[in-house]
């Protein structure tokens, strides 16, 4: 049995069957990406895995457990994190400090008053925030205002802090999307470099195919809310199917 | 030491020293000079400025850190007005066991509004404070009228049971203390033609305002203020980092309900009577202003925010038309008349019209309030010798 696993889910909005009886699998320590053409369901399904939310019908397991009805960040602590379409980061705040929260959320929890300790004496997180940072390759940007960061450093800084909190799944949302071909190139690298260690599951939501066949394990077509074809990237290339429904989504765009 | 960098510790001593030094330094003009009705060193403004700012420092962790405005924070320091009255009818005239009841109870009142508040963010949470504040506003005018007396006020009274010290006053009310130290003993020194007023009443609202100081400057280097300032800047994010911004919220609007209600009970303890107009909205708009004025969410702008509002509010209210034509007696009569006559709506009962203005200036023109002013007029000092005058992040979290 797959870390994730998402079975029968169905989610309707009015009289739109955004969701229908998607079901996946997800194997622990692999890539899987998600395709489809604009409008297949892709962000509702990852929205139904973080608790922002609650399918119709149908179950989402992560490592045996429901997270359906879940807060967010319930589902932080479980061991997932989310990266964003757009960045969500705390651009009021330093780019430490910006990794510093998610580091002090998964040492102490949902909730801890520590109102008379010192961010400056916590030495080891501090250290740890550092390293995230020079592994990003953002160290020299560290005392930034966030919200001055260029839209590809917003990215990278996302991902330090979802990556900070060594989480079992990452789920990315996206992740080069309105990204410079160098930008772009950059992201992969990093996300194949976490790859490597081999200790993170991660779920890639991608319109950009060079992305996801630099990445994937495994890939599932979502077109109008189910799953067309789920195979190794190989197989997706040639496969009739795929090639319809985007094709298909071309001829009704012109 | 204390748990702070170098520099917080410089910044606190500097805190501190003015703090002490404020009877000299706010008594700059002789006794003898038309400027001394300027003067500020007298025992009940110098407490009521340290008595607000540690209403609007606690007022600024809930509202500059996390950037939720609550409107009815005068409910608190209400609260805390009575709860310390009560004690002095009940206990005795020793401000301690006031003060720390004010504190509580703040607290407990400020953990019932803020949980049910707290569910709504914006514009509702603010109505929501303001309903709350309005409905103890109402219950102490009317309806809890033996509790508080009604519009009248509470105050201690000879026929009080106090029961640890009736019977050594004697004949009279005792006025508050500590520990045997009349809160209005005031010791005056005369040097210089001016006369220094050193008021033991101020020196315990000094003494409690640095440490509410300290407190809170330990709060803004805390990871929890940390994660305030997260709640204000993107708590969507926030909650998807794996913390719940909920009980962060409500921490912290509690922190600052007990520093209200310790605000209430030093005003009851300079001056035993409290009413229930220090509940109305008028007053929980005045913390929004001293805060804004000061500068939101750094630390000392809501201590310069109080002290430039109570000062204003004191000195200009005393300005009269007498006054003003003793200004303009040098000009022609008729260009005399016409000066008194452009200044008059701005003093006396008008001083809240220049209150406005001057509100209105700085929100336009100075948006981080009297602490970026004068963050710019530093920059500008610094910028001459070095050149170099970019703002850093750094510079601009420090204060």
């Amino acid at each position: 049995m797959g870390i994730l696993e998402v079975k029968g889910v169905n989610k309707r909005f009015g009289g739109l069957q955004a969701l229908g009886d998607v079901n996946l699998s997800v194997a622990e320590n692999t890539v899987h990406a998600i395709i489809g053409p604009n409008g297949a369901g892709k962000s509702t399904l990852l929205n139904c895995l973080v608790g922002k939310l609650i399918p119709d019908t149908g179950s989402v397991l992560f490592s045996g457990q429901s997270v359906l009805g879940r807060k967010p960040h319930e589902i932080n602590q479980m061991g997932i994190s989310r990266v964003f379409q757009t960045p969500e980061i705390f651009g009021d705040l330093t780019v430490l400090e910006n990794v510093l929260i998610p580091c002090f959320a998964k040492r102490d929890g949902a909730y801890r008053l520590h109102a008379f300790e010192s961010v400056a004496d916590e030495r080891d997180i501090t250290a740890h925030a550092e390293q995230m940072l020079r592994d990003v390759k953002m160290w020299d940007k560290r005392d930034m205002l966030a919200r001055a960061l260029s839209r590809g450093d917003k990215r990278r800084l996302e991902m330090a802090m979802c990556l900070s909190q060594h989480p079992k799944l990452l789920l990315l949302d996206e992740p080069t999307a309105g990204m410079a071909r160098a930008d772009t190139n950059n992201t992969i690298d990093l996300l194949k470099e976490i790859k490597a260690r081999g200790d993170i599951t991660m779920v890639i939501i991608e319109h950009d195919m060079h992305v996801v066949f630099s990445l994937a394990d495994r890939i599932t077509v979502l077109a109008q809310g189910t799953p067309l074809v789920e195979d190794v990237p190989a197989n997706i290339k040639g496969h009739p199917k795929v090639q319809e429904a985007y094709l298909g989504q071309a001829h009704q765009a012109h | 030491m204390l748990g702070l960098s170098k520099k917080d510790l410089m910044f606190l001593m500097i805190v501190t020293a003015l703090t002490l030094a404020a009877p000299i330094l706010l008594n700059p003009f002789p006794e003898s000079s038309a400027l001394a009705q300027f003067n500020a060193g007298y025992p009940d403004l110098m407490q009521r400025i340290a008595i607000f700012a540690i209403f609007a420092v606690g007022f600024n962790i809930l509202f500059g850190l996390t950037g939720y405005l609550s409107f009815g924070h005068a409910a608190f320091v209400g609260v805390g007005s009575y709860a310390t009255i009560w004690m002095f009818k009940l206990l005795s005239m020793n401000i301690l066991p006031g003060i720390l009841l004010s504190v509580t109870l703040g607290g407990i009142f400020a953990y019932l509004i803020g949980f049910v508040s707290l569910r709504r963010s914006g514009i509702y949470f603010s109505i929501l404070t303001l309903a709350f504040a309005q409905m103890c506003f109402n219950l102490a005018y009317s309806v809890l009228t033996p509790l508080t007396n009604g519009e009248s006020g509470l105050q201690p009274e000879l026929s009080d049971p106090r029961i640890l010290d009736a019977a050594r006053a004697g004949g009279t009310v005792a006025t508050p203390n500590l520990f045997g130290l009349g809160m209005n003993a005031t010791w005056k020194v005369e040097a210089l033609g001016r006369v220094f007023q050193f008021n033991a009443g101020y020196y315990v609202c000094g003494v409690i305002s640095v440490l509410m100081f300290y407190l809170a400057l330990r709060i803004f280097r805390s990871p929890f203020g940390m994660m305030l300032r997260a709640i204000k800047s993107n708590q969507h994010r926030l909650n998807y980092t794996g913390l719940n911004s909920r009980p962060y919220m409500l921490t912290a609007f509690v922190i600052s309900g007990m520093y209200a209600g310790l605000a209430g009970g030093l005003l009851a303890a300079m001056d035993p009577l409290a009413g229930p107009d220090r509940m109305q909205w008028t007053a929980s708009g005045e913390v929004v202003l001293m805060t804004i004025l000061g500068g939101t969410g750094t630390l000392l702008g809501p201590v310069l925010g109080a002290g430039f509002i109570k000062y204003f509010e004191n000195i200009f209210s005393k300005i009269n038309d007498t006054v003003l034509h003793s200004w303009f007696s040098f000009l022609p009569k008729w260009l005399e008349d016409i000066c008194v006559a452009i200044i008059h709506p701005f003093v006396g009962q008008g001083w809240n019209l220049t209150l406005g203005v001057l509100f209105m200036g700085v929100v336009i023109f100075l948006p981080g309030g009297l602490i970026e002013g004068g963050q710019r007029i530093g920059r500008l000092w610094r910028r001459k010798p070095g050149g170099n005058g970019a703002p850093s992040a750094k510079n601009a979290a420090a204060e």
